[in-house]
């Protein structure tokens, strides 16, 4: 990277990052609309109704949660969701009690698996909810993680 | 700051390719304070990754601020040929973004 335009680059998002801290830009980003009203929810069902169009979701014995029974770290908890369902859509990640139930959603193309794997954090011991939306159904499956020592604090 | 770096890999297994991508990126939430002088650490996240094969979006992630620092993503696909190109792009709610290509190999 070119010194000139990183230091460039510093002080402008620097100023953007004040700008949108005290409220008076909203962050957008030009692809894919990022879904602000779902990661703003505080509950899982309306995090579920804003990210999905829903919050009646089936459950469904065809979704594997992969994730520690106990994680000492709650800052980093490893997580593979992996679903038998076919023409999956999306595939969102709620921790039922994290201050934002909603981790994570993603919309998979039509050659992409029912496959995510990834980390997350979690503040305490909570369900972690996944959610699958295929055919305009939703189908969850959910899986309690033990943390014995929080992520999001400081 | 830390570097905007992506690694990327790819792999074929059969028809399935398996993508792993690790980014380097700070994931501040917003909610920890400086415990110095007790401000709150605005938040910093990614918020779009876009993953593609030959222009065609095969992942559009969505993350939260609960996504780990540094975070790890890995998904499967299929239709992709050995020597394809993958690219994969992240963007955070600072208006910074980043991208990577890799080789399927």
């Amino acid at each position: 990277m070119k010194r000139r335009s990183f230091l460039k680059g510093t002080v402008a998002s620097s100023m953007l990052g004040v700008a949108a801290s005290a409220g008076l830009l909203t962050p957008q980003s030009v692809l894919a609309a990022w879904p602000k009203a779902a990661f703003e929810a505080k509950s899982v069902d309306g995090g579920m109704e804003a990210a999905l169009g829903s919050s009646d979701a089936i459950e469904s014995g065809d979704i594997k949660i992969k994730a520690p029974d106990i994680a000492e770290n709650g800052a980093v908890v490893p997580i593979t969701i992996s679903t038998g369902i076919s023409g999956v859509e999306s595939i969102a990640i709620f921790i039922e009690k994290n201050p934002i139930p909603l981790a994570s959603s993603y919309d998979l193309g039509p050659t992409t698996q029912g496959f995510i794997s990834c980390r997350v954090k979690m503040g305490k011991t909570s369900d972690l909810i996944a959610v699958v939306k295929s055919d305009g159904k939703l189908y969850s499956a959910k899986k309690m993680i033990k943390v014995t020592i929080g992520g999001c604090g400081g | 700051m830390a570097k905007k770096k992506i690694r990327i890999r790819a792999k074929m297994k059969g028809d399935v390719t398996e993508i792993k991508a690790l980014m380097s990126h700070p994931m501040e939430t917003g909610l920890r304070k400086n415990k110095k002088t007790g401000e709150k650490i605005p938040a910093h996240f990614i918020q779009d990754v876009i993953c593609e094969h030959k222009g065609t979006q095969v992942l559009v992630a969505h993350w939260g601020v609960a996504i780990s620092k540094n975070p790890y993503l890995a998904f499967k696909f299929t239709g992709a040929a050995k020597g394809d190109t993958i690219k994969v792009s992240w963007s955070d709610n600072k208006g910074e973004s980043a991208s990577a290509e890799a080789k399927i190999g």
